[in-house]
């Protein structure tokens, strides 16, 4: 258990332990196959994984399927995580996101976006990140942090994080210079980071 | 191609890059300690903004999940040679960057020589493509293209690797750019893009040991997964 890593905490969950499974052991136990340890891994994952992936795919259906997809690879690729290079959390989180860009980005994404180019590009919702927040200490300073961003950083940030759109196709979206789009997300997670006091 | 490699750490840990400039940026990353720290503290800031968001899966899912790793056997971790202090460098913590430190490709010499901060790079990029032009199993092929100016390619087979130099090419109109490809088993796989007109010699990415032929195209600034214009030049390789 590392106190330094409160983010590690999950969802909360109904009835379970009362201290939060450490989860960068968790993923050493996985990685030499103990399956025990990955249900462990999947129960403090699961509500922030799916959420991620619908938030990404929008389609509840695709969203399980890049889950169980992101869940696979976590359980095949566990030895690779590295502690030393940042939190377990964040090292899952970003496979689980490569996996549903990846879906909205395959054919079958021009749908997608050609219909809801229109309604993404009218009015990005400044406040919908934040309050989708779940009210604990640490979704307050989630909360706390994303309010530091400007809004044109926001805006930025969350097209490309949770539109899944290219920084280019998110420079077009909003009327920017080409390379102005990639360093507002940069300058945004950079504050985002140095707000949060995380990373290295 | 961006002028300014360094810049695309963000928009990297968030996946907004396409899928040529991801190969790119990872290419660098093997090769920048100052970009692979930076991204490693951005995807700790993008773990963040996926802590606002939190939905319960359905239930069906986790039976799924943990039926599907019965089948799947976790890989190896990857073992350092004591030996070697460059695979100590090399070591990677996120999937991907496996990928990308297994094939020391370098980037092209145009992405480099404007950054003084990468002087590293600088000159192994140089270097890798001085290494190719002077193999001594150098092979050599030029053409020159109906829209003007010559395109000559030198591949070394020893060496895995081909460099692409360029004179006196037809300027572009804003938004596009020449395109490489390298074929193999009959499909073209993108293989960088020229900078500018394509004076600097541009060391071609993925395997050219092996390629049937290497193709220029003019193609969106974006680059593109296919060619979508027939190709200015083709040059076909000798097959082993």
């Amino acid at each position: 258990m590392d106190p330094l890593r409160p983010e590690a905490a999950g969802a909360p969950s109904t009835g379970g332990a009362p201290v939060a499974p450490d989860l960068s052991e968790l993923l050493k136990l996985s990685a030499r196959g103990d399956q025990a340890a990955f249900a462990e891994l999947y129960d403090a994952m699961a509500t922030r994984v799916y959420g991620l992936a619908v938030r990404v795919v929008r389609d509840p259906a695709q969203a399980e399927e890049v889950t169980q997809e992101a869940f696979l690879e976590i359980w095949r690729m566990a030895s690779r995580y590295d502690v030393e290079r940042g939190s377990a959390t964040a090292w899952m989180l970003t496979i689980v996101h490569r996996k549903a860009v990846d879906r909205v980005r395959s054919a079958e994404a021009a749908t997608r976006r050609d219909t809801t180019y229109h309604s993404q590009n009218q009015a990005v919702d400044h406040d919908s990140t934040a309050d989708a927040a779940h009210a604990s200490l640490e979704a307050r300073r989630v909360r706390a942090a994303l309010h530091s961003l400007t809004a044109v950083q926001r805006e930025a940030l969350e097209l490309a994080y949770f539109g899944g759109y290219t920084h280019t196709e998110v420079a077009t979206m909003l009327d920017l210079p080409v390379g102005t789009a990639k360093t507002r997300i940069r300058d945004g997670l950079i504050r985002l980071r140095d707000t949060m006091g995380v990373g290295a | 191609m961006s002028s300014d490699i360094h810049a695309l750490s963000g928009a990297y840990a968030v996946d907004a890059l396409d899928d040529i400039e991801r190969a790119q940026f990872e290419r660098h990353l093997a090769e920048c300690d100052t970009c692979r720290s930076e991204v490693d503290s951005l995807l700790e800031a993008s773990g963040v903004l996926a802590e606002a968001v939190f939905l319960a899966p359905p239930a069906a899912l986790r039976d799924r999940v943990l039926a599907g790793i019965e089948t799947v056997r976790p890989l190896p971790p990857v073992v350092t040679n004591v030996v070697s202090l460059d695979t100590v460098r090399r070591k990677r913590r996120f999937p991907a960057l496996v990928a990308a430190a297994a094939v020391v490709t370098l980037i092209g010499a145009g992405v480099a020589v404007t950054q003084p901060w990468q002087d590293e790079t600088t000159q192994i990029t140089l270097s890798a493509a001085d290494r190719v032009l002077q193999a001594p199993d150098a092979e050599t092929w030029t053409k020159s293209p109906v829209t003007g100016g010559t395109i000559k390619v030198t591949r070394s087979r020893s060496l895995n690797q081909a460099v692409v130099e360029a004179k006196g090419l037809a300027t572009l109109p804003d938004g596009k750019t020449y395109a490489l490809w390298l074929q193999h088993d009959g499909v073209m796989i993108p293989a960088g893009l020229l900078s500018g007109e394509g004076t600097l010699p541009v060391v071609l990415e993925g395997d050219p040991g092996s390629a049937e032929a290497t193709a220029v195209s003019i193609e969106p600034a974006s680059g593109s997964l296919h060619p979508t214009t027939f190709p200015i030049a083709t040059f076909e390789f000798e097959q082993v």
